[in-house]
């Protein structure tokens, strides 16, 4: 999500300048509507948040409506219901009248949870850095003027248009035992067979290479864009300096990626989050392999499968703090540059 | 070692027909190993990117014994040649595919539509820069969001508050079978979590457009509806493919709220995704022939729209 506020600096000014002659744009307005109670409230309001902003409602207002309801306001009531103790099958619902932290005094104390927390961490991180760096890598061999580029682009990204579900379906067939691409390519070398999937201990490393083929043509794309932005000159400075072509972008081009590096992470740990998809797939059903539960699949595991609403909402929740302690930062982020 | 020989030689040739001299073929033997090298590297690449595509389409082809008995990445040899899976797979999915079609198309076009006036509305207001901004934070936040956050209460809201079954009579009348409330429940669902996306592209869209033209036609006193519908909208037409391109393959390929609203495979109103996602599997062990079959089934429309607009889709990730 690169850049989504870069805004231009005109646009900034003019902000300011309605912040100034705002007493003169409700003037004017005023001389326009009808006096009375709309009229009044109309105006305060303007004056409060800003020139035309009840003029623009009608046109921001559905979407906000719909998104807080759909978004913020289920948030909300997955947190009540975290409170409760809701579960079962029945329509007979959750008690709200009885509130209390039990479900998440129990969360912190199940085996299953704190297992799923580690798991998720490894992923989001290692699919993360991975994925970074080899987007990167990508991004700088496409970058180096080469011909069919974009063929090359078209199918290094290729598989970010496929499902989840259809990925999972391919990979459990790379990393079957007997007669999966992986083990018979590590065979000539003289190398396994290895049980990718089984193997507890390198199940979740399987899955991030997994999604790793999957996303890093994501992260090659936000990087393209971040080398493309950078002037020719920087090049050429660099190249007159007599630096080698490794120096030249370890010290000169990739410290200047930062922007790139860090919507890119964004977008990629949320990715990680909701892998739920892709491990469902695996598996056909709610139990992902041993060693790769991670929150989201015990989440739905938790609710849909055993019914206990309650305890799935509090592990939701810890998901949601987890998501938030990632995009909180890059919004502040955002908004000191000046990008929000 | 006889391939980059052949090169070089073809190579000084050309050098030689120029009138540079000495230098320069030198040079360029170096820079044409180098390049040699870099298309090396990528095409080895592409043989990554594509291998478990290429493995999955040449399985899908092969007869059960053809499976177990030939490479994974070889093509199928003659007697082992089988189109039954994709037959088969087509016969199971086909229903799915048409459901994925029938909430998808609509949701991705209400949701762009919905977006583009939302960011239309957001980018005229002259707010102050706090509110616009906490503004903004609340929808980019809203993409972000992982939706196990709120999936407890959207089952909630649809089993037992907002019941549509009754609205929809028209539809039961025409023999529609009943099951489809779920898909309409789906199709509301991914619109309302497609809207911040589809707001955040269209919002940095529309701040780099010329805003010199929507402000003559204020002054003019154009009505903010007249100016969206005479001039934005027909500006918009870029994003708008780069949008709907980017939301189509996300809520066809979405399996998370698919499978808790629809529950079953084995419903009507099933879209291709759930039921992919319990092919192949039975106690005989799995069919790898027909799950490839079908994954590559599913795939192929967002292959398609991806291969044909591969420009817009790497856009709407871009930006």
């Amino acid at each position: 999500m690169r850049d989504i506020f870069a805004r231009r600096k005109s646009d900034d000014e003019s902000t300011d300048r309605s912040d100034e002659t705002r007493a003169d744009g409700g003037v004017a307005r005023a001389g326009r509507e009808k006096p009375g109670v709309v009229g009044r409230t109309r105006r305060a309001l303007d004056r409060r948040f800003g020139e035309d902003f009840v003029e623009s409602a009608p046109f921001w207002f559905p979407a906000f409506l719909l998104m807080a309801l759909f978004v913020y306001g289920a948030i909300l009531w997955n947190l009540v219901i975290s409170l409760t103790d809701y579960e079962g099958f029945g329509l007979a619902g959750p008690d709200y009248s009885n509130l209390d932290f039990e479900m998440y005094v129990r969360a912190f104390n199940d085996s299953n949870v704190i297992n799923a927390s580690i798991n998720t961490f490894v992923l989001v991180i290692g699919f993360t850095l991975t994925t970074l760096v080899v987007g990167l890598l990508l991004a700088l061999l496409v970058d180096r003027g080469i011909r069919f580029e974009n063929t090359f682009r078209t199918i290094y990204l290729l598989p970010m248009s496929l499902s989840f579900v259809v990925t999972a379906q391919f990979w459990l067939w790379m990393y079957n035992y007997d007669n999966g691409v992986v083990n018979i390519v590590l065979g000539t070398i003289g190398l396994g067979p290895i049980d990718w999937l089984g193997n507890q201990s390198i199940v979740l490393w399987a899955v991030i290479f997994a999604l790793t083929w999957q996303f890093s043509g994501y992260a090659m794309v936000v990087y393209l864009a971040g080398l493309r932005a950078i002037p020719d000159d920087n090049y050429e400075a660099a190249m007159v300096d007599g630096a080698s072509t490794v120096k030249m972008y370890w010290r000169v081009i990739i410290p200047q990626l930062k922007g790139a590096t860090i919507s890119a992470s964004v977008v990629l740990m949320v990715f990680a989050l909701k892998a739920f998809d892709f491990l469902y797939a695996l598996v056909s059903g709610y139990r992902p392999p041993a060693g790769t539960d991670i929150l989201a699949t015990l989440m739905v595991r938790e609710a849909y499968q055993n019914t206990n609403w309650a305890y799935g909402s509090t592990i939701a929740i810890i998901l949601f703090v987890m998501a938030l302690l990632i995009i909180g930062p890059y919004l502040i982020y955002q908004f000191r540059r000046d990008n929000l | 070692m006889t391939k980059p020989d052949l090169k070089d030689d073809s190579n000084d040739e050309r050098s030689k027909g120029t009138a540079d001299g000495g230098r320069l073929p030198r040079l360029r033997k170096r820079f044409d190993y180098h390049r040699l090298g870099l298309y090396a590297v990528l095409l080895g690449i592409v043989a990554f990117y594509l291998a478990p595509i290429e493995a999955g389409l040449v399985t899908s082809l092969k007869t059960r014994t053809g499976v177990i008995e030939t490479l994974p990445m070889s093509p199928p040899i003659y007697g082992e040649f089988s189109t039954a899976s994709w037959i088969a797979a087509f016969d199971t999915l086909s229903r799915g595919l048409l459901n994925s079609a029938l909430y998808a198309v609509p949701a991705t076009v209400i949701s762009a539509f919905i977006g583009s006036v939302a960011a239309y509305g957001l980018t005229q207001a002259n707010w102050k820069r706090r509110y616009k901004a906490t503004f903004l934070a609340l929808f980019v936040a809203g993409i972000f969001i992982p939706y196990q956050a709120v999936l407890v209460p959207v089952t909630r809201f649809w089993s037992n508050y907002a019941q549509i079954e009754g609205l929809l009579t028209p539809l039961w009348l025409l023999g529609v079978d009943r099951d489809y409330t779920d898909l309409v429940e789906l199709m509301i669902t991914s619109i309302a979590y497609g809207i911040p996306i589809c707001t955040i592209l269209f919002r940095s869209y529309y701040k780099n457009m010329n805003i010199e033209m929507i402000e003559a036609a204020r002054l003019d006193g154009a009505s903010l509806r007249r100016i969206y519908r005479r001039i934005v909208l027909p500006l918009s037409t870029p994003m708008f493919a780069v949008v709907l391109i980017y939301q189509f393959t996300q809520i066809w390929n979405d399996l998370l709220f698919a499978l808790v609203l629809i529950q079953s495979t084995s419903s009507d109103a099933a879209p291709a995704v759930l039921i992919l996602s319990g092919l192949g599997v039975s106690q005989e062990g799995m069919n790898f022939s027909l799950q490839m079959a079908g994954a590559l089934i599913t795939a192929l429309p967002t292959i398609a729209v991806y291969v044909m607009f591969s420009e817009e889709f790497s856009e709407g990730l871009a930006t």
